[in-house]
């Protein structure tokens, strides 16, 4: 044992970076030899990070992060935080992160490109309506004669036509601010997005707004789970998978969760 | 012509044949070389294979495809009400700026000030600002509606480009041909009606052509206010199949459309120099 772990310090030492407890999986896995390099969305959001500062390990998705580099042997000041847009996180080729956190939904076509780690979150769908339409019930007939609008780039844009079914065909935009934009401008009465977002939008975005319901997760073709997206083929998912098991299994991510996604009940099913 | 001399080529119609027949053996030895060494040596590169997967993936093009052309039919319709209102605007710019009497002063400076604003800003900005702006103001639905301030947006920027390529067009038909056609006693209308831009519109048809062919690739920008328009359409596939297949299927109809487009326009634009010279 002794032997071993000298053997291994001695390799440390001639890669001359941070070593890293030795022997852990993570090990000769990273980007960067000790340090584990995390992508961001460029703004990230509220809830899932504080202030657009993850360096922070402020708000759900940094604090999860720090938790899972924590438990797969990198102290807080080895986590690299860089961003990325949606593309650059698919595009074939060399990556520059080692995972990419901004509420990726894992879905099958998209797991034949990229690979995803466990989820760390299911996140309901929910419908954000603007002023003129609060006093919608919450039921999937009185949703249907809505004008819809949501994120192209998301799950959503399914969840949409595949449940709700709308009269009128949906309009669809590049990024939040323009589906509020829209919202504003009364152009579109609901929109669908992931109930954290969707109650960050509606309490400090867009003035009037209101969440009438979000759908129930277990739906089947709904259970939209959230997992860090790696590069395909990449030997770090064992270990990053294993860290995201242990913290779900202790109660570390449930604690997480409570403290930063608290606000999420209360909020109607939609029948 | 050719019949009218003896029979037989001369000396020197044959060396020109020689030396035709070389030239195009060269061309169509060079292009064979140069595809073979595409198609050769890319495949050779490391990440060919994931390039392929995520770029010319037959399986997601097949299954895209056909919600494509769909979507295409929403920049067609865009294209087909823009289009007539950028020409008719573009043309009363191009008159407002050419306007003679100090009366119309005013107009010549809204003229100017339009074309300064509309080109200098880019497109995707106007699209923005008329397109969430306006509506923004209040209006009830349908007035609203992105298609037709995003309609407004791509026709106030392309009637200020449409506006100084008329105006030259205008500028192009000498002076002379109107002095001498109000000394026939035609009225300053009649001589802009029926001597003056029959001319000038005919000059610069070619040129207007290639303002329609990149208007039809910016109808496009519309998808940023909310119609799903080809480009979101395929954005929308993009993101479900983490593969960008579908942008490529869709600058293979944009292809169909524009090249046949392009090469319209070039044989006009060659047309127009033969007449002239």
């Amino acid at each position: 044992m002794v032997k071993l772990i000298s053997i291994a310090a001695a390799s440390f030492a001639f890669m001359a970076t941070t070593a890293l407890a030795g022997g852990h999986c993570a090990a000769d896995k990273t980007l960067t030899e000790g340090k584990f390099t995390i992508a961001t969305g460029n703004p990230a959001y509220y809830p899932w990070v504080m202030d657009d500062a993850p360096e922070s390990g402020q708000g759900f998705e940094a604090a999860v992060a720090y938790a899972v580099a924590n438990e797969m042997g990198f102290v807080a000041a080895d986590v690299v935080w860089v961003r990325s847009s949606f593309d650059e996180a698919i595009q074939p080729g060399v990556k520059n992160f080692d995972v990419n956190m901004q509420q990726y939904s894992i879905t099958a076509e998209r797991d034949q490109v990229v690979d995803f780690s466990v989820p760390y979150y299911t996140a309901p769908m929910a419908v954000l309506v603007g002023a003129g339409a609060t006093d919608t019930a919450a039921t999937l007939e009185a949703l249907k004669g809505l004008k819809w609008g949501a994120v192209g780039s998301t799950t959503a844009v399914q969840k949409i036509a595949n449940t709700v079914k709308p009269t009128n065909d949906p309009l669809l935009y590049g990024d939040n601010a323009d589906v509020n934009a829209a919202i504003s401008a009364n152009q579109i009465d609901a929109a669908m997005f992931d109930l954290p977002t969707a109650l960050f939008l509606s309490a400090v975005m867009i003035e009037g707004s209101k969440v009438i319901g979000q759908f129930p997760s277990a739906e089947s073709d709904n259970a939209d789970q959230f997992g860090m997206l790696m590069e395909e083929g990449n030997s770090l998912k064992a270990c990053v998978d294993e860290a995201l098991t242990t913290i779900t299994e202790n109660g570390v991510l449930a604690s997480i969760e409570a403290k930063w996604l608290q606000n999420t009940t209360g909020v109607p099913l939609i029948k | 012509m050719n019949n009218t001399k003896a029979a037989g080529q001369t000396r020197r119609e044959k060396y020109e044949q020689h030396q035709r027949r070389r030239s195009m053996l060269i061309a169509a030895t060079s292009t064979v070389l140069v595809l073979a060494a595409l198609m050769i040596f890319v495949p050779m590169a490391p990440g060919w294979e994931k390039v392929q997967k995520s770029f010319f993936n037959a399986a997601v093009l097949t299954k895209t495809f056909p919600k494509l052309l769909d979507a295409f039919l929403v920049n067609v319709m865009i294209f087909v009400w823009s289009a007539p209102a950028i020409a008719i605007l573009g043309l009363f710019i191009a008159l407002a700026r050419n306007a003679k009497s100090p009366a119309l002063f005013p107009l010549r400076i809204f003229g100017a000030t339009f074309t300064d604003v509309f080109r200098g800003v880019p497109v995707i900005l106007t699209v923005y600002l008329i397109g969430f702006g306006i509506p923004g103001l209040g209006l009830p639905r349908p007035w609203n509606s992105p298609f037709i301030w995003g309609s407004l947006a791509l026709v106030l920027t392309y009637s200020a480009y449409v506006a100084e390529i008329f105006r030259s067009g205008i500028d192009s038909v000498h002076p002379s041909q109107r002095s001498a056609a109000l000394s026939l006693g035609l009225t300053e209308l009649q001589v802009l009606r029926d001597v003056v831009l029959p001319q000038a519109i005919r000059n610069v048809v070619p040129s207007q052509m290639n303002m329609l062919i990149a208007l039809q690739k910016d109808v496009s920008l519309l998808s940023f206010i909310g119609p799903v328009e080809i480009f979101r359409q395929a954005g929308v596939f993009k993101s479900l199949f983490a593969n960008f297949t579908p942008y490529v299927g869709a600058a293979i109809i944009f292809l169909i459309v524009t090249i046949p487009a392009t090469r319209y326009a070039d044989y006009l634009m060659a047309r127009q120099m033969r007449e002239r010279r």
